[in-house]
């Protein structure tokens, strides 16, 4: 029983994680209309970041400031709004689809970094031995992962209310008009491609803090963590939640997460020892048929937005 | 050296460009970023594998080399069936997936779709090849020594003749047949397409068959040169947006010119930064074209 | 009596499913007839026009092109049968030349048929036939208009729908294209016309058609709508005392 309690804290905590970089990519796509296809590669960012503020010092490799954790997950998103701000100010004024090919390709690129510039991410042995502050509250791991999901939970509430009082302030209706039609936007008054590159930072910012809690608390950080399915995984939550809707983001977080741990687990049990192998491939094709059966038959997701927004800003 | 980086260049290029045609056509005629499109190219080459497969048990094979090549008159074949099924699989994929959604949904809908396809195909892959590398024969192919100390293998040399014939093809299919004036119109304004009798249902079938057709054939021959992995056309698919978008999107010559200068530049950049950061020239070379000129060299300003 | 070569009934049109435009507009146009749809901006007169070509979905009322049903057609099945449009702006293929152009209004026809009526129209618009290969893009504006309506007579149709055919033409050119547009329906061919200029519309027409707020308003003989002092108060922007006179 207690065996079982144990892996739904495990459980939480990662979904719940997951669900802080989903709202990051909401506000960009479900209430802004930007498509990051690179949400590894912001991940990769914020968790890099955390790793070298707060990690101990190594050979040859640099870091080693031993920074606190709120520094760490502070500077997490610093970093990867920075890159989004680089990006963004390159991409943001042109066609969506340009902009989901650049992001992707700096997913691609961020990842071959963490894999060669050893100097600053320790190559393919990634960095190890990252502090999770909860080791230092509680003894034994049950107690510290129960004080590890509540801080992610704060977080996570936090980022929620957040989000919640921005898309219901005026900033949140300059987006959605934004969304809707670009050139009625204008015409308002709003530069629509600063408040897209203001969305995106955001975003993104949540997507480093996202990456930062991740390495927090599994303690090491590894270039092969952010492949790009990493990317794929965020977007299904999206989408099977509900876009542009907080509460089916992290819905979908919830959701998509216990199908791919429990495909996982219903895999290794009934799967003969030869193909396990394949195990990651029969989850991938899995994840990869959500996506595309929830945009076919219920692409507004589980719980998609209130409908009344995109209606009338079309008329 | 610098000799040996141009030929390796053009030669890798030739690839991509076969590949960047069909996504280029793709993105200005479906309007929108396929991100799959670069699966054809893999399942192109494993349809390959079977083919050849099928073809060792009713005898023939892999086929008696045609000096100085590695295969023999089996290719030819092979890459005419491939090329079949792939269509077949694009087309598929098309009624299954992309017409659904393009009828209920924005364009932004259909790229994420294609995200998921892309997913769906690749993992299938490994799920029915398995994850090891795969070869179509095991034979050892010596390099031809060129003037100027540069070293080739003639596949890639046929490789690159093959590319020439099959754009030219599409020139003239483009250019002087009423199916290939068709689409062009159709990729200008489908609308005005229509009210002249246009049937863009069948132009959009013309697009995947296309599409497909290169991105097969250029997955066998980087198939002969290579060894193939589930992942032999992913790795390709940076390559192949730079290139369509060097290119301009809907622009055969393009596509074309667009390969060959992310084959090149991939090669060339070698002589600067470290082989390991090679893959990431084609993203630089997206944001250089987004920022200076988004519409690519011979797409139109939008 | 001939059957009309146009005959729309109870037209529900819109671009969205949940926005209709046209709320049961009806027409006719008779063999040889040119006709002539005008009334304010937003009364739904290019939604018509384009529901009759197929571009537009509608949703309720049916079409008959010389008197079998073609509700629902898809646009380039009744170009086949032929509808000819001519929209009001991008009517050309800016990035194909003069020469395709042509081909892809004779796209339906057989291909030796199809290349002897490019020769007829290049021969007809010595023009067009200086410049085949050059891009449609470099014509002026009445020189796309003339093409445009080349490449939509490619299939000898019987119904030709014009859609603001003088937009942007100078007064000169203007009444060049509607002298065209006369000898169009020679051979028992039909024209139904969007105008904004809705005088010289109704001057170069046989019937009119008033449209406003997507139903019809009021219906007639060209000259006697011309006449008629309220209609060219509301809907002509003429004040009754001075409908020839001077514009304020």
């Amino acid at each position: 029983m207690i065996g079982l309690v144990a892996y739904l804290v495990f459980f939480l905590i990662v979904a719940l994680i997951f669900a802080v970089a989903v709202l990051g990519l909401n506000l960009q796509w479900g209430f802004t209309g930007l498509f990051n296809a690179g949400v590894a590669g912001f991940l990769a960012i914020g968790a890099y970041t955390m790793a070298i503020l707060t990690g101990p010092s190594r050979e040859a490799v640099l870091g080693g400031y031993e920074l606190p954790f709120a520094v760490g997950l502070l500077g997490a998103m610093l970093a990867s709004g920075f890159a989004a701000l680089v990006i963004g100010l390159i991409t943001l004024r042109l066609r969506d689809e340009f902009l989901a090919v650049a992001t992707f390709g700096i997913a691609v690129t961020i990842q071959l970094v963490c894999v060669n510039w050893e100097y600053v991410t320790g190559g393919t042995l990634g960095l190890i031995s990252i502090p999770n502050p909860s080791r230092a509250l509680a003894d034994g791991p049950f107690a510290q992962n129960l004080i590890y999901l509540a801080l992610v939970a704060v977080l996570a509430g936090l980022v929620f209310v957040g989000l919640e009082r921005i898309v219901g302030a005026p900033w949140g209706r300059v987006l959605k008009a934004v969304r809707e039609d670009e050139t009625a936007a204008a015409s308002l008054g709003k530069n629509p491609v600063r408040v897209r590159l203001e969305a995106f930072v955001l975003g993104c910012m949540l997507m480093g803090l996202s990456g930062a809690l991740y390495v927090g608390f599994i303690g090491y950080v590894s270039p092969f963590d952010f492949l790009p399915i990493v990317t794929f995984q965020i977007w299904t939550m999206l989408i099977v939640g509900g876009s542009a809707n907080n509460r089916g983001a992290i819905l979908g977080a919830l959701i998509v997460w216990a199908v791919w741990t429990g495909s996982g687990f219903v895999i290794s049990k009934l799967v003969p020892p030869s193909v396990q192998a394949q195990s990651g491939a029969m989850q991938a094709v899995l994840i990869g048929l959500i996506l595309v059966v929830t945009l076919l038959f219920r692409p507004r997701g589980l719980i998609g937005e209130k409908i009344a927004v995109s209606r009338h800003a079309r008329d | 050296m610098i000799l040996q980086h141009i030929a390796d260049g053009l030669l890798s290029g030739a690839i991509v460009a076969l590949g960047a045609i069909g996504l280029s056509f793709t993105m200005k005629i479906l309007r929108f970023a396929n991100f799959s499109h670069s699966e054809l190219l893999t399942w192109g080459a494993y349809f390959a594998v079977i083919f050849f497969a099928v073809a060792a048990v009713i005898g023939g094979g892999y086929g008696t080399p045609i000096a100085p090549f590695s295969f023999g008159w089996p290719l030819l074949a092979a890459l005419l069936v491939t090329a079949a099924l792939t269509s077949l699989l694009a087309i598929a994929l098309h009624h299954l997936v992309f017409a659904r959604l393009n009828r209920m949904a924005g364009h932004m809908t259909m790229v994420f779709a294609s995200f998921g396809v892309a997913l769906l195909l690749r993992h299938l892959l490994v799920l029915i090849f398995g994850p090891a590398p795969l070869y179509y024969s095991s034979a050892l192919q010596f390099a031809m020594l060129l003037p100027g100390g540069v070293r080739v293998m003639p596949d890639q040399v046929f490789l690159l003749g093959l590319t020439v014939v099959v754009v030219i093809a599409l020139h003239l299919f483009l250019t002087r047949s009423r199916t290939g004036i068709s689409m062009r119109a159709v990729a200008e304004n489908p609308d005005l397409a229509r009210v002249s009798g246009v049937d863009v249902g069948r132009i959009v079938m013309w697009v995947w068959i296309i599409g497909a057709s290169c991105a097969a054939v250029a997955g066998v021959m980087y198939g002969l040169t290579v060894q193939l992995r589930p992942e032999l056309g992913f790795s390709l698919l940076l390559p192949l947006f730079a290139a369509a978008i060097l290119g301009g999107a809907g622009s055969l010559y393009g596509a074309v010119i667009g390969g060959l200068a992310v084959g090149l530049s991939e090669n060339l950049s070698v002589m600067i930064i470290p082989t390991t950061y090679k893959p990431a020239v084609p993203f630089l070379m997206i944001l250089l074209v987004l920022y200076f000129r988004p519409e690519g060299l011979f797409g139109e300003r939008r | 009596m001939t059957a009309p070569v146009l005959q729309a009934e109870g037209i529900v049109a819109g671009y969205t499913a949940d926005l209709m435009i046209l709320h049961g507009v009806s027409v006719e146009v008779a063999p040889g007839e040119i006709v002539a749809i005008i009334g304010p901006n937003g009364a739904g007169k290019s939604t018509l026009i384009k529901a009759i070509a197929g571009l537009v979905k509608v949703s309720a009322g049916r079409i008959a092109i010389d008197g079998r049903e073609t509700t629902g057609t898809p646009a380039h099945l009744l170009a086949a049968a032929g509808v000819a449009y001519v929209p009001q702006t991008d009517n050309v293929f800016a990035t194909l030349s003069i020469e395709e152009n042509l081909v892809l209004g004779g796209v339906t026809l057989p291909g030796r048929q199809a290349r002897a009526r490019i020769e007829e129209a290049l021969a007809r618009y010595p023009m067009l036939a200086e410049r085949r290969r050059q891009k449609a893009g470099i014509l002026s504006g009445g020189q796309r208009q003339m093409l445009a309506i080349a490449r939509a007579l490619m299939t000898a149709p019987r119904l030709i729908l014009l859609d603001e055919p003088t937009a942007g033409l100078s007064p000169m050119a203007a009444e060049e294209l509607f002298g065209l547009i006369r000898g169009l329906v020679g051979g028992g061919a039909a024209v139904l016309m969007v105008e904004q200029n809705a005088r010289a519309a109704l001057r170069h027409s046989d019937r009119g058609y008033v449209l406003a707020e997507g139903v019809n308003r009021i219906e007639g003989a060209s000259d006697a709508l011309l006449a008629d002092a309220e209609i060219g108060a509301i809907f002509l922007g003429l004040r009754p005392a001075d409908s020839e006179g001077l514009r304020p």
